[in-house]
């Protein structure tokens, strides 16, 4: 039987995980330093949740020129391998639709990105209730929204980004409602001042979504309808709203994505990679860029990506330059923090039968018994399903106050073939 | 134009334009979910980037996939739960 893991390695100097732009301007300032760069993503075609699948003339000008210098770089892409182990230090083992494949890297580049934050409430399971960003990359691969009456919730910038998508594949937005307060978002758009460009792509979306129906400080309560979606129930706190519609697009900001990092024994700080100047972590030769070092959005991965692509092919003096940016972009993520906190009545969002483990269909009110993420898990099997926890975790950490962390290998599933293959026969 | 791909969607023949997403497909094609949860409840595409695992469904046999990462292939048979 062959046993591609048991193969010779695949050897590279760099190798990085993740084709979102943060992965790519790293694989693009290494490749251009000379380095043999592979780029993995489990993806079917780089560019991450943001510009993967969006048609070239639909991509903002940055994203498409870094697609294109992507495309004619020596850069080897490894599409569909989703990464599982760290089976020896300098070794990775990801699973591709042929078999899986080990790695050996001297330089790691994690640019393992975010997911969207979802949070249980009445009804959140039915289909039609999607995740914005998850709803734009789907409609932009083809997914049909034509005609659709579409409400978008939750938090964070990507609720404008997702409704303006929604738009523009024909569908019609009927509500967005941002939890955050109004006086927070003023906040936030005093300290947008120092990004102009940001500035005007947020107001070419108001403008685009002026007949939208866009509120601060309201959140949703209730999703329902028979096996799908007919209406969402909304409230500020003390009115409430109900509006009939076919799609519902919520969740509430981002979540890195931080197993892999822990796999390999990073540290973490305040859920985040800790990384230094050069975006290396506490394991020598590993470095990490993007959403994983804290929530910053595409322009901020980019310029960390390149810093980790410099810095990991030995172009410290480059990286350094790019500094002043970076710093800049770190401003941005902390005033995106402070504007988007999540507020406390979201915590009361779910009802005791209200399912919370959405692999394992554990409710509300089975994981009130238990004091800690540990005992939920062993007694209720909520976090145990397919996603490992990666939905109900973040959502028991922000209801419950858990600390939700808990990493072993395989860190995505993988089939038992995988496994066996990967694991070294006794010679007979 | 695209080449077209020829699937079959619980046992019934599609057809799709060549780097089509499975859930893409499938959705197009009206199907009103993607599986049945542990107590039944219908469940389709959530994320749309290989987290959620909520778009599972059964590929040549395969359980588990998640649609949303995978593209359609010639002749793949796929099957979501009744």
């Amino acid at each position: 039987m062959s046993n591609p893991a048991a193969a010779p390695p695949a050897a590279c100097e760099i190798l990085v995980a993740g084709a979102g732009p943060a992965g790519i301007a790293a694989t693009c300032a290494a490749a251009d330093a000379g380095k043999h760069v592979v780029l993995l993503d489990a993806a079917p075609w780089p560019g991450g949740p943001v510009w993967r699948g969006v048609s070239p003339q639909a991509l903002p000008r940055a994203a498409r020129s870094w697609l294109d210098r992507l495309r004619r770089s020596t850069v080897t892409v490894v599409p569909s391998a989703t990464a599982f182990d760290v089976p020896a230090p300098g070794r990775l083992l990801v699973e591709t639709p042929s078999g899986s494949r080990t790695f050996a890297w001297e330089k790691l580049i994690l640019a393992t990105g975010a997911r969207e934050r979802y949070l249980p409430f009445p009804g959140w399971t039915l289909p039609g209730v999607f995740g914005p960003g998850g709803l734009h990359s789907l409609s932009h691969a083809g997914w049909p929204v034509h005609g659709r009456r579409a409400v978008v919730a939750g938090s964070g910038p990507l609720l404008l980004a997702a409704a303006d998508g929604l738009r523009q594949h024909g569908a019609r937005i009927v509500f967005i409602a941002e939890q955050a307060s109004w006086s927070r978002l003023a906040r936030f758009g005093c300290a947008l001042a120092r990004h102009p460009g940001k500035v005007a792509q947020g107001m070419a979306i108001g403008t685009r979504l002026l007949s939208a129906c866009y509120r601060c400080g309201w959140w949703p309560v209730r999703a329902e309808g028979t096996d799908h979606l007919e209406r969402v129930t909304f409230t500020d706190g003390s009115r409430t709203r109900t509006c009939a519609c076919d799609i519902l697009a919520c969740g509430f900001d981002l979540v890195p994505n931080v197993e892999l990092p822990r796999l390999l024994g990073c540290t973490l700080d305040g859920g985040f990679v800790r990384v230094n100047d050069f975006q290396e972590t506490t394991i020598h030769g590993v470095y990490c860029a993007g959403e994983p070092t804290g929530i910053g959005g595409g322009d901020c991965a980019l310029v960390e990506g390149r810093i980790a692509g410099l810095a990991a092919a030995g172009r410290a003096a480059d990286a350094r330059q790019l500094l002043p940016q970076r710093h800049r972009w770190h401003a941005f993520r902390r005033a995106l923090a402070a504007a988007f906190a999540l507020r406390p009545e979201l915590r009361r969002l779910p009802e005791p039968d209200t399912i919370v483990c959405r692999c394992e269909d554990v409710v509300h009110s089975q994981m009130l018994g238990w004091d800690d993420w540990r005992s939920a898990k062993l007694h209720t099997r909520a976090g145990m399903g397919p996603c490992q926890g990666r939905t109900c975790g973040a959502a028991a950490q922000f209801l419950y106050g858990w600390d939700c962390a808990c990493t072993r290998p395989p860190v995505f599933p993988v089939t038992v073939g995988t496994l066996t293959a990967t694991t070294p026969n006794p010679e007979p | 134009m695209a080449d077209q791909v020829q699937l079959t969607v619980n046992g019934a023949p599609i057809t799709v334009p060549e780097g089509t997403l499975l859930a893409v497909a499938l959705a197009r094609a009206g199907v009103p979910r993607f599986r049945r949860s542990v107590r039944g409840e219908s469940r389709a595409a959530v994320c749309g980037m290989g987290v959620c695992f909520e778009c599972r469904v059964t590929i040549n046999g395969q359980p588990h996939q998640r649609s949303c990462m995978t593209l359609c292939a010639p002749g793949m048979e796929v099957k979501t739960d009744e």
